[in-house]
């Protein structure tokens, strides 16, 4: 086992490199340099700036030039944004996704398994097929569709909550819950609907039906022989999801101008800010990977039968 | 009221289907008794409603669909269809206790065997953990698998099939049930254990005083095991007798077809194995007369037309009478033959 999470934890730098190249390659395929605008600058004016950045030099030189300042830490200057590094950027609005996609994360995952688990004990009664509605309704409405109509309701009409924002003096923490719950909405409705499907698959094996001959109670039953064999597949859900719902939804960020790391991917993007997309698809790719590997790891702990040797 | 000395006592059970084609009989109109320390059989073929008698008995009917329509089960005087869920909660795993086709999926994968049987035990004994621990270590010791107190901790997917079978008796047994149910226990399993489980359940049940109704498809198994023998039909018990009457001398054709179709060693190798023609009769549209008419070599017009009361055509030196529901036999035990 210890063996196994070693040559699992190396095996994450090869996996983060092959991305970092694959988008390298893609952001000098694309057409355009960060400095083609509407407005074209002097020719002059242009060396000059391709100097600074290193942009002058051919693309491998760049891509080596960019790694060897990655393996130091150093993920550059965004071109776009002037005032602080691609790591000031980053650590400046990381932990405000993290806190947003946190949240989400613990209610999606709490609702989520609680309705998924009613609906399969009272399969096939409308309250079943109420809560599924519920859940089909989430997975159905786009997230810029059902953040618009909970700023309608609860701050253009209801004057409850403020319309977007985040964390602050004046809000405190009202301006959390609209993004919070925009964001959780559609992963508790994907974690409800194969929560109900997995806790039905497992009421239906042979060991529940040993379990009932034995006389427990349906509570029995149900929290010591169904949970855990029930949630294995959310928790492989959870390790891909981990991952983009922590980074924060783009447009839960757009819509509630939440200052996430977000905003920075999406404009980074559009101005061709190669350093900061980059440096912000490398902390992507490192999320990802290391929620996978956690939930690979945490296998092992939740059934019995895997062994990593 | 009286139960003979019964322990459980089966009259007239009707479990019926409601399915979206129409009501299926899966068991229409059973009756069984069972004496204490008694090793009954139930053989049939799939679909003859053997599991789905057990499974009653139970309470274990999947609710919705299942419908008790009429009949009692009475363990005790009492009459389980009509008792609570709390009540059966107590009888489940205390009284009766179950065991199951599949050993390797019916013990709970994702808990030790420990956790298991102890929840068990102490459900229905009233001891505390570490005194459930010790008669679990007994339990598991008594069924043969070596070198318990290690192995108690163990999960399920560390055991061969057959020493989880062996699990599932010891679990079962563990709480000193009066009736011990084992359905198919030992199909999953290969011969040489087969002859082990059957060994060991005939042995359990002298010592403890166990009754055992055993329930199988395969007339070996039961003929290993059981004192007494019901066979299955299309929900229906044909013939029931004591087990050396039977294979000696089956009255039903269907019996007697099941009979001879058990391949047997001194039999010429390269002869065609016999079967039973024909398939057993949709339970949603059951015939007026005999469900066995169809495939009956000695069928009769009368045997399409009424349905055959079980009748009792002789009575053992031991008192066990053999019964019979077939119109060749008339109610004096003579035949038409």
């Amino acid at each position: 086992m210890k063996v196994y999470a070693i040559k699992r934890v190396l095996g994450l730098i090869p996996t983060i490199f092959v991305i970092i190249s694959i988008s390298f390659a893609m952001l000098h395929l694309a057409p355009g340099d960060p400095f083609s605008s509407e407005r074209p600058i002097p020719p002059e004016v242009r060396a000059n700036l391709e100097a600074k950045y290193g942009l002058d030099k051919s693309p491998v030189i760049q891509y080596f030039n960019y790694v060897g300042r990655l393996l130091h830490g150093d993920l550059g200057l965004s071109i776009f944004y002037k005032d602080y590094t691609v790591t000031e950027y980053i650590l400046k609005s990381l932990p405000t996704s993290l806190t947003l996609g946190g949240l989400a994360m613990v209610l999606a995952l709490s609702l989520g398994v609680t309705v998924g688990v009613l609906a399969a004990l009272f399969k096939n009664t409308y309250i079943d097929y109420s809560l599924m509605g519920i859940a089909i309704t989430g997975i159905s409405i786009p997230l810029f569709v059902i953040g618009p109509v909970l700023q309608y309701v609860f701050a253009l009409k209801l004057g409850l909550l403020p319309t977007s924002g985040w964390l602050s003096s004046i809000n405190g923490w009202s301006a959390v819950i609209m993004p919070v719950v925009t964001l959780a909405f559609i992963y508790f409705a994907e974690i409800a609907r194969i929560t109900r499907g997995s806790i039905l698959e497992v009421l239906k094996s042979d060991y529940i039906r040993t379990a009932r001959a034995k006389g427990l109670s349906t509570r029995v039953v149900v929290v010591r022989h169904t949970l855990k064999g029930g949630l294995l597949p959310i928790v492989s859900f959870m390790g891909p999801t981990l991952a983009s719902i922590l980074t924060g939804s783009v447009v839960v960020e757009q819509i509630f101008r939440v200052p996430g790391i977000g905003r920075y991917f999406v404009e980074s993007a559009l101005h061709r800010d190669y350093f900061l997309l980059l440096g912000i698809v490398v902390i992507y790719a490192a999320l990802l990977v290391v929620f996978n590997l956690i939930v690979d790891l945490l296998y092992v702990f939740l059934d019995p039968r895997i062994d990593y040797k | 009221m009286s139960n003979n000395g019964n322990i459980l006592e089966i009259n007239n059970l009707k479990t019926y289907f409601n399915t979206e084609d129409g009501v299926v009989k899966a068991v229409d109109g059973v009756s069984i008794s069972l004496k204490p320390g008694e090793l009954i059989g139930i053989v049939g073929e799939s679909g003859s409603g053997k599991s789905i008698t057990a499974m009653t008995i139970m309470g274990l009917l999947p609710s919705g669909t299942a419908n008790i329509d009429s009949g009692e089960v009475l363990f005790d005087g009492k009459d389980l269809l009509k008792a609570s869920e709390r009540e059966m909660q107590r009888v489940r795993g205390g009284d009766i206790a179950m065991i199951f086709q599949d050993p390797m999926t019916s013990l709970n994968p994702f808990l030790r065997i420990s956790t298991q049987m102890i929840e068990t035990i102490v459900l229905h004994q009233n001891v505390k953990r570490k005194e459930a621990r010790e008669i679990a270590i007994k339990s598991l010791e008594m069924v043969g698998i070596p070198d318990p107190v290690k192995v108690v901790d163990s999960y399920p997917h560390q055991f061969s099939g057959g020493m989880r079978q062996r699990v599932m008796i010891a679990m079962a047994l563990s709480c000193n049930p009066k009736i011990l149910i084992a359905d198919e226990p030992t199909t999953a399993l290969d011969v040489t254990i087969q002859a082990q489980i059957i060994d060991l359940l005939k042995a359990l049940s002298a010592d403890l005083g166990t009754s055992i109704i055993m329930i199988s498809h395969d007339l070996g198994v039961i003929a290993g095991l059981c004192d007494r023998i019901c066979v299955m039909y299309a929900g229906k018990i044909v013939e029931e007798s004591c087990a050396v009457d039977l294979f000696k001398e089956p009255y039903h054709p269907y019996t007697q077809g099941l009979i001879a179709s058990v391949p047997r060693v001194d039999m010429d190798v390269t002869a065609r194995l016999i079967s039973i023609e024909g398939q057993p009769p949709n339970l949603l549209n059951l015939p007026k007369g005999c469900a066995f008419y169809d495939r009956c070599p000695k069928r009769m017009d009368i045997c399409r037309d009424k349905l055959p009361e079980s009748k009792v055509l002789k009575v053992s030196e031991a008192g066990d009478a053999h019964r019979v529901a077939c119109w060749l036999y008339d109610e004096k035990g003579g035949s038409h033959e």
